[in-house]
């Protein structure tokens, strides 16, 4: 963890250390800023709420959103709920793993494109649907999804990683 | 005078396009030199219409949709800005037989009004049930929630008024009231749309929760998959500040309400109330040991109203209209409105506000149009992933609590996903196991490991080795599930597979009678 991202979670860690049941607003602050909840974080975060670093890490696994390591500039999320699955969904799923040769939960060598399965995005009679660096995208069809991986792959420009955290 | 023309802001329609349509129709209308005001309402639940462009004219508002931006220099060609005909003129909304055939009472306003004016909130009904409520002793406000006949629409559909009155007995130096947004259901959206399209009937509802019980602080529970809910609740939250609605002195009132939005983290078992609060607290979602129950000793141990979006957003109407009003919609113990969601392989999807005893026959043809697809409807899951998958044979049984509950399925948070006949139930059984797996909280064994079991008891059965004997290790582990879980995800994944099983065995290679012919 660099310095400067270091200085960034003891702020958000102060913004959010006397609101009652600080511990979810605070991982979410410092995954907006960086993307991740950097492990390096964790004593930090534990010394601010007197908890001990297990218990830290212990909600940090527990929920799906919460990321250990730095996702890729932009994040696709597909939903693999029932209503999606009766719209191909899956088909969905084959074609971005054959695309970006990832799986979920992975992230393209070059640092372009994580790929996450989220179940159910609110958009079920617009579906299929996906969600990319938190835009919703509804209807969704091969060629729309072959169009979103080459806009990730040609805008390497945006290294900020924070583009994808929701 | 310039024309108002309105384009949705819900995340529906942003998701196919909304937001460049906006843009599209200002900046052709300014080319043109033609006056329009583009207003961003929300939207009206025809969700298979989105975009859904409506043009105010003096005979109403005209929609046209489903609009591309491709389509705007034709439309505005055709006199679209004035009302005119066009091959996606659907004509005056307000007459559309797919929403003039609803019963809108929580929906009343979705997609008519902007949803981030409080203005307009006021001037479509809306603050007028808390001034009610704020007149009333607590006892007689709960006493009219009782009446109603309101039941959670969470799932669990426990009578509001009940839950409210222990609350309300209960003595505490400070309450809470907590609102479950966690919606992870698929096939449900009904909370996203109320969040997104009529912000403050929530905060409403909430606060008159509040103001009938004795509780001072609200906190809003919701998923993190729903950002542009939480950027609309934000502002509609600091609206009611600067009105006067939430603070210190709720309308005048010398009362006071305050209101935070949580953000939840991905977990679908956090929409279950205690583990809900656990999460809340800052803690992992494990859920808690029943009782007590949260209305004594919920949030941080404190008595505390906890319930789903539509249950508060039902709360403004009954008693701006009555108890009475409310109770008259729906059937046997299933009273008032319920806002059901029509979603997957649908042709008309959308949200369908209806009392309760409407059919699935009405919602998948009436409404629905039949599936996307246009192949045959095969089969619909209602109720969430937990809930059973309903055959051809029952399209008939009215939709209400108790008559769902006879046939073994469950109407839950009113989410309905229709599939097609290329659907394999076989598959289907072993996601529901999958899911359950994936989203356990883990503190109960059948649950636990039982769903992982399940899933390869599953694959096991569709190759075809041993069929027979992994069919009875299926139903052993289901009961086991049943009976040995402590929350609902355990103990109801099993009826989605076992209504699989049930009525589709040929999906699993068996013959119609459900034996193990074909192995
Ligand atoms: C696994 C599981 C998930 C649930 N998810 C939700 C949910 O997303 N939203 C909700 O309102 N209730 C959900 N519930 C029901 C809640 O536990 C609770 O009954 C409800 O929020 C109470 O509010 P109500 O009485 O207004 O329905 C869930 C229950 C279980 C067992
Ligand atoms: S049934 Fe599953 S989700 Fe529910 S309490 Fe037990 S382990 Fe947790
Ligand atoms: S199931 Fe995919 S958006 Fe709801």
């Amino acid at each position: 963890m660099q310095e400067t991202q270091l200085q960034r979670v003891q702020e958000a860690v102060a913004r959010c250390r006397d609101l009652p049941g600080a511990l979810l607003p605070m991982l979410h602050a410092i995954q907006d800023d960086l993307g991740y909840v950097p492990p390096e974080a964790v004593p930090t975060i534990a010394k601010a709420l007197a908890l001990s670093r297990a218990e830290v890490h212990g909600v940090i696994s527990f929920y799906h959103h919460f990321r250990s390591a730095p996702p890729g500039r932009h994040v696709i999320q597909v939903c693999r709920a029932e209503a999606c699955q009766s719209m191909g969904a899956e088909r969905l799923v084959a074609r971005l793993r054959e695309r970006l040769g990832i799986d979920f939960h992975g992230t393209t060598p070059d640092g372009a494109v994580s790929l996450e399965a989220v179940y159910c995005l609110g958009n079920c009679a617009c579906a299929p649907a996906v969600m990319v660096d938190g835009a919703l995208r509804g209807r969704v069809t091969e060629a729309v999804l072959d169009e979103i991986v080459a806009a990730a792959a040609l805008d390497d420009e945006n290294d900020g990683v924070a583009g994808g955290a929701r | 005078m310039s024309v108002r023309i309105f384009v949705p802001r819900d995340s529906s329609a942003v998701s196919v396009g909304a937001d460049a349509v906006a843009k599209a129709i200002a900046d052709e209308a300014t080319r043109r030199a033609i006056p329009v005001a583009v207003v961003r309402n929300g939207s009206r639940g025809m969700l298979w219409l989105e975009p859904l462009v409506e043009v105010e004219t003096p005979a109403g508002r005209v929609g046209y949709g489903p609009v591309t931006v491709a389509d705007i220099p034709q439309l505005f060609d055709a006199g679209f800005h004035r009302g005119a005909p066009h091959a996606l003129c659907i004509g005056p909304v307000d007459d559309y037989p797919w929403l003039a055939k609803q019963e809108r009472l929580c929906f009343a306003r979705a997609g008519v009004t902007d949803p981030l004016s409080w203005n307009e909130y006021v001037a479509h009904g809306g603050s007028r049930g808390l001034r009610a409520a704020l007149a009333m002793t607590g006892v007689d406000a709960v006493a009219a929630v009782t009446e109603s006949g309101l039941r959670g629409r969470g799932g669990a559909a426990f009578p509001t008024g009940i839950k409210w009155k222990t609350v309300l007995d209960t003595a505490a130096d400070q309450k809470y009231v907590v609102c479950n947004a966690d919606e992870g259901d698929s096939g449900t959206f009904s909370d996203r749309m109320v969040m997104e399209d009529d912000p403050f009937v929530l905060i409403e509802g909430m606060t008159i929760a509040g103001i009938a019980t004795g509780a001072t602080i609200g906190y809003i529970y919701l998923r993190s998959e729903y950002p542009y809910a939480e950027r609309a609740l934000m502002a509609a939250i600091e609206t009611a500040r600067s009105v006067g609605v939430l603070g210190d002195d709720v309308l005048g009132s010398g009362r006071r309400f305050e209101l935070h939005v949580r953000r939840g983290a991905g977990a679908y078992i956090c929409g279950e109330e205690t583990s809900l609060l656990e999460s809340l607290e800052g803690k992992r979602g494990m859920v808690r040991f029943k009782p007590p129950v949260p209305a004594i000793s919920g949030l941080f141990g404190k008595p505390t109203v906890l319930n789903n979006v539509i249950t508060f957003a039902s709360i403004p109407i009954i008693f701006d209209r009555g108890a009475a009003f409310y109770r008259d919609y729906g059937r046997g113990r299933s009273r008032g409105t319920l806002p059901i969601q029509l979603a997957g392989n649908i042709r008309q999807g959308g949200l369908v506000e209806k009392a309760f005893g409407v059919t699935l026959n009405e919602l998948l043809y009436d409404f629905g149009g039949g599936s996307a697809s246009g192949r045959p409807i095969r089969t619909v899951q209602v109720g969430g992933p937990l809930g059973a998958y309903i055959p051809e044979s029952q399209f008939d049984v009215p939709l209400d609590y108790e008559a769902y509950a006879s046939i073994g399925a469950m109407v839950g948070h009113g989410g309905i996903v229709v599939f097609d006949d290329t659907v394999d139930m076989a598959r289907m059984a072993r996601y529901a196991m999958e899911f359950c797996a994936i989203e356990s909280c883990g503190k109960c064994t059948p649950c636990r490991i039982g769903s992982t079991r399940g899933v390869e008891t599953i694959d096991r059965i569709i190759e075809g080795r041993e069929r027979g004997a992994q069919l009875a290790i299926l139903e052993d582990l289901c009961n086991t599930m049943l009976s040995g879980s402590l929350c609902a995800l355990g103990g109801m994944t099993p009826f989605p597979v076992l209504s699989a099983l049930k009525h589709f065995p040929q999906d699993f290679g068996l013959g119609p009678d459900g034996l193990a012919a074909a192995a």
